[in-house]
């Protein structure tokens, strides 16, 4: 190789991994670190002190909100699955190809290209106490989006409504893949649509089934935006994202106590952040 | 017959809350105080006005514009050039770099915030560049942050779309003695047209529908992009909600009509990534 090619080689890499380096993988091990430390955030990093586990102490055992915040993306994780799941069956019936399926398949899909901020502002015609929709249609009076009782559940429902969608058209693209001589030598065995779905088409779908399952876990863990739109993450709607943002945003100034909480989340992405990579590096070796 | 019913049944559910809020967004405040929303009549067009006004919408359409433009040519542009790198040569370290690109579009947003927004409240930006005078509060902070998350996944698309063209592409090339950066600028860039277009459209959506950096690494309102503003449309007191309707219509606006315009791109965009080719 030339030394001028060597040289444009070494900016071609030099500069998008710097961006990545910089702005990714520096902040989140800053926050590892940060999660050891107390710190108000007030006069230079020297001040910053050094209190080992004592965040962590904290946040499991005299810090409220943690418990509910870890079941609520417990549940949101659980929910979402049901929808992925959903969203798996719709793609099954459209791929056979019917009339209308096109139309099915851009009215499941419209919500997707809209942002999960919007998605809580347009649900809450549906579920406002005096005039929402909800309401007038069951004679209650729940106000859905403020009640502890039920506003995880009413924005996991528009949450849903959103991921849905995305679920569907990844299957579609899975399902239109699969070799149709499968589906013929199943027919020929003598197997039904359902034994055939699940005994013949489902494992051969097995790098999408695997994309779906992290694409969903990442989707309940970094779930925010709605949720910061109803209440900033209080009352009902506790979840680690929000109480993260909590502690660094507006008056408080909790660093080292936030950057734990951003630990927390950052070893549970890890997990499917390991299972994402080995998917596609082996495939794309 | 029993299948369509069905999936007419969920489409049209689905349908739904968007027609809704069409719906309402049509309609006169007082009308449906008076009437219900159980209710027809009352059509309006004032609700979009007064939206427009209230929300900002020039101004914050215009933000958009600033930030989303900028940060998706520069992720097209740096992830293009790294994918082009990674699916030309071999080195040993070709599947780590590609990890390390491809882990970090994984992060939560929420992990990285806390060191971004010290780090952003430190570094100071002249003038002409912020008028906050540092990075927080800065159209540029947010376009770069947008960019290296946004920066994994093309990076990942770009390169599987590049390894699958012709070697022999780039043997001739050799021999006619063309320089790296033709090969990358004018062979491959070329023919990763369809790629790019598909990714280009995806991106504009997410970066446009960007809600958590926006909120946060932007304090004041002048700036807000329009998805983070719509909070301005919530009265102290009360919420009108055909105005609230009409503010969500004309923010969802442009993504649909990128959709409608752009379906196969932005379909083949979003399946790129889950499978090859």
């Amino acid at each position: 190789m030339r030394t001028s090619d060597k040289i444009v080689v070494g900016v071609m890499v030099a500069i998008p991994l710097l961006f990545v380096l910089l702005l990714i993988w520096l902040p989140a091990v800053s926050s590892i670190i940060l999660g050891f430390t107390r710190w108000e955030g007030i006069g230079g990093l020297d001040t910053i002190q050094w209190i080992g586990l004592t965040n962590y102490k904290n946040i499991f055992t005299i810090y409220p909100p943690f418990w509910p915040a870890l079941q609520h993306n417990l549940i949101s994780l659980l929910y979402l699955f049901i929808v992925s799941a959903f969203g798996m069956f719709i793609a099954v019936l459209i791929d056979k190809e019917l009339r209308g399926s096109r139309f099915y398949q851009t009215a499941l899909y419209l919500p997707v290209v809209l942002s999960l901020a919007l998605t809580g502002f347009i649900w809450q015609l549906i579920y406002s106490t005096d005039q929402g929709l909800l309401n007038a249609v069951t004679g209650l009076k729940i106000d859905w989006y403020g009640d502890a009782k039920y506003n995880l559940w009413a924005v996991l429902v528009a949450t849903g409504w959103q991921h849905a969608g995305y679920i569907m058209l990844l299957y579609l693209a899975g399902l239109k893949s699969v070799d149709p001589a499968l589906r013929e030598a199943a027919a020929v065995d003598g197997a039904n649509q359902v034994q055939t779905f699940f005994q013949v088409i489902f494992p051969v779908l097995r790098p999408i089934n695997l994309i779906v399952l992290v694409v969903t876990f990442i989707t309940a863990l970094r779930w925010f935006d709605i949720v910061w739109i109803v209440n900033k993450g209080r009352n009902g709607l506790e979840i680690i994202a929000a109480l993260v943002t909590q502690n660094i945003v507006g008056e408080a100034s909790r660093i080292g106590f936030g950057s734990a909480l951003a630990t927390i989340m950052l070893v549970i992405s890890s997990v499917f952040v390991v299972i994402y990579l080995n998917v596609v590096m082996r495939e794309a070796k | 017959m029993l299948l369509h019913v069905f999936l007419i049944i969920i489409s049209l559910s689905w349908l739904f809350p968007i027609g809704w809020a069409l719906f309402n967004s049509f309609r006169d405040y007082n009308f449906t105080a008076a009437n219900g929303y159980f209710s027809f009549g009352g059509f309006t067009l004032d609700n979009y006005a007064n939206a427009w006004a209230r929300g900002d919408f020039t101004r914050t359409f215009l933000n958009s514009v600033i930030i989303t433009v900028p940060a998706v040519l520069l992720t097209l542009v740096l992830a293009s050039a790294m994918a082009f790198v990674l699916a030309r040569f071999s080195f040993k370290l070709n599947l780590t770099l590609l990890g390390v690109f491809l882990a970090a579009n994984l992060l939560p947003a929420q992990a990285l915030l806390i060191p971004i927004y010290r780090a952003y409240r430190a570094i100071p930006l002249p003038e002409w560049i912020s008028d906050s005078g540092t990075m927080l509060n800065s159209y540029l902070g947010l376009i770069l942050i947008n960019s290296a998350f946004q920066l994994g996944f093309c990076t990942f698309v770009l390169s599987n779309y590049m390894k699958a063209l012709p070697h022999e592409l780039y043997e001739s090339a050799e021999v006619d003695g063309a320089s790296v950066w033709r090969q990358y600028w004018q062979i491959t860039m070329p023919l990763c047209r369809p790629a790019l277009a598909a990714l280009a459209t995806l991106q504009v959506t997410w970066i446009y529908n960007e809600f958590f950096w926006a909120t946060v690494l932007l304090q004041s309102g002048d700036k807000f992009p329009v998805t983070s503003s719509l909070n301005n449309l919530k009265g102290q007191f009360f919420v009108d909600y055909n105005l609230l309707s009409a503010g969500s219509i004309l923010v969802a606006l442009p993504p649909i009509i990128v959709f409608f315009v752009l379906q196969k791109q932005f379909v083949s965009g979003l399946t790129l990534g889950a499978t090859k080719g």
